[in-house]
């Protein structure tokens, strides 16, 4: 079946829906969005905790209750979602193909939006040393088998990773009857939220082991205990440290990647420090008319924030598609980061563009006491003084319309993180 | 002088507060907000939670159903509450709102379903 759709979304998690909400406003209302799974909402549906849609709703949601609102304002406008529907492959010039049980869904589309959002690092990304037991989980699938499915998955716990995933997981096991014996962490910093550590950790006396790794799984049909060491300034493991701890289960939670096979197949350039597509200020891939926005461009801290970025993704897309957008981007200037500032998004910036910039940024360590800035040909442009950043918490710099101009007409545009002084 | 320090979990911010017990007098630094303030002074005097967990459900489409207390309630409650929690057993559909345990565990607080989830097709 062949089909003429101005905008197809693929992926109805947070992303894209509001991608699709957005841009139904905007004037784009031909729209379709795919979805593999039998519900909308994605990773939201098995977050059950609160703590969503302080930005956006101006209430403190669970992750089930923030999906079900964008799935009541998708279905306020009447936009389609297709369930149970796998894309196969999206090609550069925007021909989206899908299957479903009704069978293969040829789209010819104005603009291809990509919220496919991301995966988790598995066990064999990391090497950790040991036997093959069963146990061994991450922990958003962890959170999948408890959460959705029911299932108890084990009683006494470790965790490796103190991203927010791990933390939630820690406090999910307390609740569901299980000893969870510590989280270990890489890293001499969580790269989790601050009120994560304090709500999920510190309120059961879950310890947090910073510096800190796992260096061998034990157990042969079962975990049985793992063992951890401490770690020198160069993350390698000091053996004299090691010890054993008993327990059935190991969680991980160490880190996640964009999801990004289709965006590979339809050929879009990558940003090596996000691991999603080099996208403009209306989140353009390189690619005409293919746009990306959520976890699979980067990965976020915040649903509120996928919204908001979302939000901006589909509007931009509805004006690509109603012919009053900015078009093809290839005339941009590129942002550079540097000084501890690891990567911005958008990492381009059209000179045709029109409207207010949002950069959204994330650090490569702890800083504290700083300043990032975001300067045009060597002259500041925009600076923010922040008492402390880390890598687990996106910055972002707001633009007013001037000083977006500015940017948009400059022939260099860096961002820099300086001490407070400097 | 008492000094209590906490981090805040009412928004992802998390910011760093201190409550200064001077006599009578409290006061709360380090909020961005008033809600912060808020949850200073209930730390110093009565922590509270929001707990949410999942409850077993009859004939849904799945076979768990998420679920919040519909406000905090003392922290010391937290466990007690989700011991209801655990013996609560709704029938499917569920819509957010609808309540799975009523007053949990003398709080006066309710427990609420969070999803709406729909009766299973049975061919």
């Amino acid at each position: 079946m062949n089909v003429q759709k101005a905008i197809v979304v693929i992926g109805a998690g947070p992303a894209g829906l509001a991608a699709a909400v957005a841009a139904y406003d905007a004037g784009a209302t031909d729209i379709v969005v795919l979805e593999r799974d039998g519900h909308a909402g994605g990773i939201l549906n098995q977050c059950v905790h609160n703590g969503f849609g302080l930005h956006t709703f101006n209430a403190e949601l669970t992750g089930p209750e923030y999906a079900a609102r964008f799935g009541e304002l998708a279905a306020a406008r009447n936009i389609e979602i297709l369930y149970g529907t796998a894309v196969l492959s999206v090609s550069s010039d925007r021909t989206v193909t899908a299957v479903n049980s009704r069978g293969m869904i040829k789209y010819t589309a104005g603009a291809v939006i990509l919220a496919c959002g991301c995966r988790e690092r598995p066990r064999g990304a990391i090497n950790i040393a040991g036997t093959r037991p069963a146990g061994v989980f991450s922990a958003g699938t962890a959170q999948r088998l408890v959460n959705i499915d029911g299932k108890r998955i084990g009683r006494k716990v470790f965790i490796l990773g103190s991203g927010d995933i791990g933390l939630i997981m820690a406090r999910r096991m307390v609740f569901e009857g299980a000893e969870v014996k510590g989280v270990a962490e890489l890293m001499p910093y969580s790269s989790g939220l601050r009120r994560n550590i304090a709500q999920c950790l510190d309120d059961f006396g879950i310890p947090l082991m910073l510096s800190t790794t796992v260096t061998e799984i034990r157990g042969r049909d079962r975990v049985s205990s793992v063992v951890v060491a401490s770690v020198d300034e160069n993350r390698n493991p000091v053996m004299s440290t090691a010890r054993e701890i008993e327990c059935d289960t190991l969680l991980l939670s160490v880190g996640l990647l964009p999801e990004n096979e289709l965006a590979r197949g339809a050929g879009v350039e990558f940003c090596t420090a996000t691991g999603g597509a080099d996208v403009d200020d209306g989140f353009m891939t390189s690619a005409d008319g293919v746009f990306m926005c959520g976890n699979c461009l980067h990965v976020h801290d915040l649903v509120d924030y996928v919204s908001r970025e979302s939000g901006a993704c589909g509007v931009a897309a509805a004006r690509y598609v109603t012919g009053c957008g900015i078009g093809k981007s290839d005339a941009a200037v590129r942002v550079r980061t540097s000084g501890g500032v690891r990567y911005c998004v958008p990492q381009r910036i059209t000179r045709g563009g029109c409207g207010n910039l949002t950069l959204r940024m994330r650090v490569s360590g702890v800083y504290k006491k700083c300043k990032l800035r975001v300067s045009a040909d060597g002259a500041p442009v925009a600076e923010r003084n922040r008492p402390i950043v880390a890598p687990g918490e996106m910055e972002t710099l707001e633009l007013n319309a001037e000083q977006s101009r500015r940017l948009r007409s400059a022939e260099c545009v860096e961002i820099t993180l300086t001490n407070k002084d400097g | 002088m008492k000094i209590d320090k906490f981090t805040c979990i009412r928004c992802p911010m998390g910011c760093a507060l201190e409550v200064r017990k001077d006599g009578g007098k409290i006061t709360v630094t380090g909020n961005a907000c008033k809600r912060g303030e808020q949850y200073a002074l209930d730390e110093a005097t009565a922590p509270k939670r929001t707990v949410t967990s999942t409850a077993e459900l009859i004939g849904g489409e799945l076979p768990r159903v998420p679920v919040k207390t519909a406000d905090a309630v003392p922290k010391e409650k937290m466990f007690e509450v989700l011991e209801e929690i655990k013996n609560a057993r709704l029938t499917a559909p569920v819509r957010i709102g609808d309540i799975a345990v009523k007053n949990a565990a003398g709080t006066g607080v309710d427990v609420v379903v969070t999803r709406n989830i729909e009766r299973t097709f049975i061919a």
